[in-house]
């Protein structure tokens, strides 16, 4: 859904970053307006993960040059925490395990952290169990998983699933969804991309981060860019996507020789 | 960038203990000798039993090596060069507590033990042990009017001494091991408490352990006992100002329980532990075991080790009375150069005794972290079942982790089940909570609770809350 009068929720201007000594986003630009779908396509090491590690504050990754406004504001100066509760989410790639941490307590004091910064009451947990419960219907989870350790002993699909539901549960503004259909057979990444779809509105706007086009079939993108060597080397509508599909991202290759650009290694 | 400003502050927390209190202290010379022997038992105008049970330890003392078997390493000490007896400078005994040096009373205050009528923490009962000498203990006539006796050991000797010649040195006898003899010789304070037969503690009961001087070493001595059908819940803390020398500290802990009785020890083990470079710190040599002599009666031990340059320190149940019970819930949590070398004992000798033992060992930093436990099955403990579990986390990667158990069974119809298990926090783990919305100081405190949990239970409900802060305090800066 474009409107171009649409409030602007994040831009990226010419945006650098490293890990240790490798440079690997060299100049990303990228305009998000409320209501929208994005899409970032690219091999593996285009640097389009670390789009996604950098826009979240993972400490691992300096930011170099450029800049990000997130609703107006430096995004770059907020801890990743303080991101998170104004609304900006991740579902990753590989989201890890952590024994111990009950899944159902967590995810209330998630929800109440991001609640507590728009002003709205804590819940007990009670009233989050009547949330979390109703919530679950999004992407078709065994209440079962609420009662184990974060992520432990989950499988790939409801790991994803237990993401899809933190974003459910905290309503972002942004989210940013990394590879989230990879590792999911069909059935669940059927599952997942409804869910997606049940939560992207007028107000909020999503960024998906993927390999393949089976996701776009699910969800359809408003634009889709083309990442290579740190950079978005092009921009188009969902067609892109069918023709990267069906042409693969040799031209790329050639693009970049054409600009002159190594192509990093990492991402 | 914002998360590691946020690190850089928490790192920069210092040990809040560390403060020194500005009194008048009364010394001896250092160097330990027959001579210092009398002379604290003189000091304190002990019985002669007393006096005795000190000599023979020192003669024991100077026979035995110290023990060398544990996984851990520092500089050699010299026995010479610690001061023995320090006491702060006051009138003798205090009728009141009004007339304790207000300077003494303000550093508990500081510690968050009010000891003042008004202030009180209610329902805990608190012993106040300063350097080598008991300063007040709270709520004692309360306790009097149940029976149950709550007092410093030093009073105890001289007002109920028969029940300490009774009791004192039948568990951890005065040639147990080496810093158990030299405790024996030359033991200050501690507590003593005596529940008499079928009451029920009406309170918790708490000691609470400073060192503030510098060169002095710190040997208290506590006796336990609850007679049959009785029983207590007992919690003790310790805090050290920081130095850049190392203090010796060396307990006993004798616990008795007979027919249907049982004692719930824990304790809060937060003495200064050096600095991020290892200078300075206590070391921790102590001696605890408990026995249950009666049938039914039970032991439990909950420890939450955070403080110490070293730890070495293994409390044990003997389990003598038939289906007597012993426990033992440890949280031993390490950083910087930290060494902890713990765990615990448990020696069945009565029929369908049980033993459980719950290990939680967390080590950041370069520190190293050990757990040492026996499991002993006698030939008389027939049916007689151990459960343990020893699990330990990891914080960064310098940080090492050992577990030890001993198995020793001479029954064949006793069943020792031992799980151990190994995990890291990564970076990774830290970054996922954050980016849900969750600080790093919230997301640190709510892994290591998560991991602590089974032991945390076992505290005493005003204490777990604590337990839990002082664990996320002391990681502060350790991870990301």
């Amino acid at each position: 859904m474009i409107r171009s009068d649409a409030p602007v929720l994040l831009e990226i201007n010419d945006l650098c970053a490293r890990v240790e000594d490798q440079p690997i986003l060299k100049g990303v630009n990228l305009t998000i307006r409320s209501g929208e779908i994005h899409a970032v396509m690219g091999r593996n090491g285009s640097g389009k993960s670390t789009l996604s590690k950098v826009l979240a504050g993972h400490p691992a990754y300096t930011v170099t040059a450029g800049s990000v406004l997130y609703r107006g504001e430096n995004l770059l100066e907020l801890a990743p925490e303080q991101r998170a509760r104004t609304g900006l989410f991740l579902g990753f790639q590989y989201p890890v395990e952590i024994a111990g941490v009950n899944n159902l307590e967590f995810l209330r004091v998630a929800t109440n952290a991001r609640r507590t910064e728009q002003g709205l009451d804590e819940l007990d947990t009670f009233a989050f169990e009547d949330l979390v419960r109703e919530r679950l219907g999004v992407v078709q989870m065994d209440p079962a998983f609420l009662e184990r350790g974060l992520n432990e002993g989950f499988s790939g699909g409801e790991k994803k699933r237990n993401e899809i539901l933190q974003m459910a549960l905290l309503e972002p503004l942004v989210a940013i969804l990394d590879e989230t259909d990879s590792g999911l057979d069909i059935d669940a990444l059927r599952i997942v991309a409804g869910g997606v779809n049940q939560l992207a509105g007028p107000d909020n706007a999503t960024l998906l981060v993927t390999h393949y086009q089976r996701l776009l079939d699910l969800i359809t993108p408003d634009y889709v860019h083309v990442m290579a060597a740190g950079r978005i080397l092009r921009t188009g509508g969902k067609d892109l996507a069918l023709e990267l599909e069906r042409d693969g991202y040799d031209w790329v290759d050639q693009e970049l020789a054409r600009l002159g650009a190594e192509p990093a290694e990492v991402g | 960038m914002s998360t590691a400003a946020t690190v850089g502050d928490l790192v920069s927390q210092p040990y809040k203990y560390g403060f020194v209190t500005d009194i008048q202290t009364e010394k001896i010379a250092k160097g330990l000798s027959e001579d210092v022997v009398r002379l604290i038992s003189a000091k304190k105008e002990e019985p002669s039993f007393l006096l005795d049970f000190r000599l023979k330890a020192y003669q024991q003392w100077l026979k035995m090596e110290e023990p060398d078997w544990a996984a851990l390493g520092h500089p050699k000490i010299d026995y010479q060069e610690i001061i023995y007896y320090a006491a702060p400078k006051q009138k003798d005994k205090k009728a009141s507590l009004d007339e304790v040096d207000p300077k003494l009373l303000e550093t508990f205050e500081k510690l968050g033990i009010p000891l003042s009528e008004q202030k009180r923490l209610s329902n805990v009962a608190v012993d106040a042990v300063f350097d080598s000498v008991s300063i007040a203990t709270t709520y004692k006539e309360k306790l009097a009017e149940h029976g149950v006796i709550f007092c410093s050991i030093s009073e105890a000797v001289k007002e109920h001494a028969v029940l300490v010649e009774r009791y004192l040195g039948t568990v951890v006898p005065t040639s147990d091991n080496y810093f158990a003899a030299l405790n024996s010789a030359v033991f200050s304070d501690g507590s003593f408490v005596f529940i008499p037969k079928g009451v029920e503690c009406p309170m918790e009961l708490s000691t609470y352990f400073r060192i503030n001087s510098a060169d002095t070493g710190q040997f208290e001595r506590t006796l336990i006992v609850a007679e049959e059908g009785a029983s207590v819940s007992y919690l003790e803390g310790c805090t050290a100002p920081m130095f850049d020398t190392n203090q010796l500290h060396a307990a006993v802990v004798e616990l008795v329980t007979l027919d249907d009785a049982s004692i719930k020890y824990s304790t809060v083990q937060n003495w200064y532990a050096g600095d991020e470079n290892g200078v300075g710190g206590i070391y921790n040599f102590v001696t605890k075991r408990g026995q249950c002599r009666g049938a039914r009666s039970k032991i439990s031990w909950t420890q939450v080790e955070t403080g110490s340059a070293i730890t070495w320190k293994y409390p044990s149940c003997v389990l003598q009375g038939a289906d007597s019970v012993g426990e033992f819930y440890s949280v031993a949590l390490t950083n910087h150069r930290q060494q902890a070398d713990t765990g615990t004992k448990m020696i069945h000798l009565g029929p369908r005794t049980r033993s459980t033992i719950v290990s939680k060992g967390i080590s950041a930093g370069h520190s190293s972290n050990s757990y040492r436990g026996l499991v002993q099955m006698g030939t008389k403990a027939i049916g007689a079942k151990n459960y343990s579990q020893c699990d330990s986390m990891l914080i960064g990667d310098r940080a090492a982790a050992n577990t030890y158990p001993y198995i020793r069974s001479q029954q064949p119809d006793a069943s020792v089940e031992h799980e151990a298990s190994t995990c890291r926090i990564s970076a990774d783990q830290l970054f996922y909570l954050q980016s849900r919305g969750i600080g790093f100081e919230e997301a640190v405190s709510m892994m290591v609770s998560g991991f602590c949990r089974d032991v945390f239970n076992q505290l005493p409900m005003e204490f777990a809350a604590e337990a839990d802060k002082l664990l996320a305090l002391k990681l502060e800066g350790s991870v990301g």
